[in-house]
């Protein structure tokens, strides 16, 4: 598989990356250089093989609903960029 | 004796006082510092404030714990209320958490002296420190190597005995490798062992917080002090702290020890120090056989393709609206998302978030991610065989010692494949603890002890009693 500056674009703009123009062409070389590094697990059959997503024995930890005291308003905008009120304030959605 | 019993007794007997204490490493540590680029930022008021806050105690003849008035650094990815804490990022410049990571809290009601936030690989990617936003990290050993990465700040502090001990996060090796590399003791708990709240998350399967200090008992005290289970985090594992001083000077006469071979395709220097620690071993009653972890070398693949995904997906939460940085010249929300990100995050970052959405997009979810996932099923598989026969692994922390600044940055291949002897115990799980073994071309060279899941009580006993046995702790790096 290889990537090309198509791919790129798509790819930044999932994770909502606004690359320039020389950052797209560097990071195509780059990210073909790394891709084709991991080519190498293909060489491994893994057929039947269980994947491992965590590997500690826990599921679904549950705590008992019962409402406890949270972060205070303040603290929670104290670092916002802008805000309005006791709102996150950001520029047109639309 | 370590140092943090040993300050302990002095500060009970009125040897000096904990002010005394911390002022002195301040002005230690601010000379250091301005040659070595540890820290990003120094809290010398509040340090001050809370060592007169001990004193008080000591006076009133209060009981104070064992790491009461200890100068300390953490690593500037764990959350210090009212503390800048930058993740060694530009996104997060001016950023002051609201709450303490649930270490913080612990090692504040030990009463440790914070006297800064150590410098670090943005958002703990990289392996020499060179990825901070902000500066370099030197090695104490020699200004133009690097200490190793991420937690290069926490590690270089330690080994340039600026502070007593430090706090570092290893998510593919970032506390062993520094410590390694700064010749100091490090170790990376199993995963679940010690909280994750408040760390801001790397790679959320990966991550681990622990200890970096200058001899193994000090190391110790502070897991002592730092494990055990959080509510706060649901991947903690529901078992209470360690208490490892209680057998850390065992007997280890007939300790099994593996020596799997595939870690050991290194530098020759680096391979003929750890050969002579394996000899000690021997002469101190351990069995030393060599052995076999057949999936090694798909190890590194794995690993950065699971630690891209989950940090693509962690880093999802800078986006310039409720903290953080923002780009302000934009007229929409996504734009103003896009651009901050791309303006705030640095180089390596944004490589990882692209190879991470890449791997976790439609038509290349199985191919990437999932076969890691596979891989590391396999991974884990032969760690659990190992592990039937064997007590504990021992490996190089690295396959080369401590590089030249400069020398691998260009190279993201070359750099990711320096971490060939770590990422696999993250990708397990397993515990790991890193000490000096040697020295070679005045460089230190790192040993790693590995052993099942939650048994570093054992490792901190083997690796304690291989220092006792020489004096690599006790040597002083002369920074120039």
């Amino acid at each position: 598989m290889s990537i090309t500056n198509k791919d790129v674009l798509h790819v930044a703009g999932l994770a909502r990356l606004g690359l320039n123009d020389e950052e797209t062409i560097a990071y195509e070389k780059e990210l073909n250089d790394v891709l084709d590094f991991m080519e190498k697990l293909n060489k491994l059959d893994t057929e039947g093989v269980e994947p491992t997503n965590h590997v500690l024995d826990i599921h679904n930890v549950f705590r008992t609903d019962i409402i406890e005291a949270s972060l205070d308003v303040e603290d929670v905008l104290a670092n916002a960029p802008d805000r309005d009120d006791d709102y996150f304030k950001v520029p047109s959605i639309l | 004796m370590g140092r943090i019993k040993e300050i302990h007794k002095q500060l009970l007997e009125k040897d000096f006082s904990a002010v005394e204490l911390t002022k002195e490493y301040l002005t230690k540590l601010k000379v250091s510092e301005s040659k070595l680029g540890t820290y990003l930022s120094i809290t010398e008021d509040k340090a001050i404030e809370d060592a007169l806050i001990i004193d008080k105690k000591i006076a009133r003849g209060e009981k104070i714990g064992l790491l009461a008035g200890i100068p300390m650094g953490i690593k500037d990815n764990i959350s210090t209320k009212g503390i800048t804490t930058t993740c060694g990022s530009k996104i997060l410049e001016n950023y002051q958490p609201v709450y303490n990571a649930t270490v913080i809290e612990k090692l504040y009601n030990e009463g440790g002296i914070i006297l800064g936030k150590c410098n670090m690989d943005e958002f703990a990617m990289g392996s020499s420190n060179e990825n901070s936003a902000y500066k370099l990290v030197r090695n104490p050993w020699d200004i133009n190597r690097v200490p190793g990465g991420s937690s290069g700040g926490s590690a270089a502090t330690v080994g340039a005995e600026e502070v007593i001990f430090s706090l570092g996060s290893d998510t593919g090796g970032s506390i062993r490798q520094p410590a390694g590399f700064c010749g100091v003791a490090g170790m990376k708990p199993t995963y679940g062992r010690v909280s994750r709240y408040g760390l801001i998350a790397y790679a959320s399967s990966l991550d681990q917080i622990g200890p970096i200090a200058k001899n193994v008992e000090d190391c110790a005290i502070v897991h002592d002090a730092i494990s055990g289970y959080d509510k706060m985090d649901s991947t903690s594992a529901n078992l209470p702290p360690t208490k490892t001083l209680d057998n850390i000077n065992r007997d280890i006469k007939g300790l099994r020890i593996g020596v799997p071979k595939e870690y050991f395709g290194g530098d020759e220097k680096v391979l003929n120090v750890l050969k002579k620690a394996l000899a000690k071993f021997e002469e101190m009653g351990a069995i030393v056989e060599e052995t076999t972890l057949p999936h090694t070398e798909y190890a590194l693949p794995a690993y950065y393709i699971i630690a891209s995904a989950e940090a693509s997906s962690n880093l999802a939460r800078f986006d310039g609206v409720r903290y953080g940085a923002r780009d302000f010249d934009q007229k929409y929300v996504t734009d103003m998302m896009s651009m901050t990100r791309d303006e705030f995050f640095g180089k390596e970052v944004k490589k990882r978030i692209m190879i991470g959405t890449y791997a976790l997009s439609a038509g290349y979810y199985d191919a990437y991610y999932l076969k890691a996932l596979k891989v590391r099923t396999l991974l884990k598989a032969d760690f659990d065989l190992a592990f039937k026969k064997y007590d504990v692994l021992i490996t190089p922390v690295a396959p080369t010692l401590p590089f030249k600044i400069g020398e691998n940055i260009k190279d993201s291949i070359t750099m990711y494949l320096g971490d060939i002897c770590t990422v696999t115990i993250n990708l397990v799980g397993i515990p790991g603890i890193a000490i000096p073994c040697g020295f070679t071309d005045g460089l230190p060279v790192g040993m790693q002890i590995l052993g099942k899941p939650f048994s570093e009580e054992l490792l901190f006993n083997v690796a304690h009693r291989f220092e006792s046995n020489n004096d690599f702790h006790l040597r002083k790096p002369e920074v120039k």
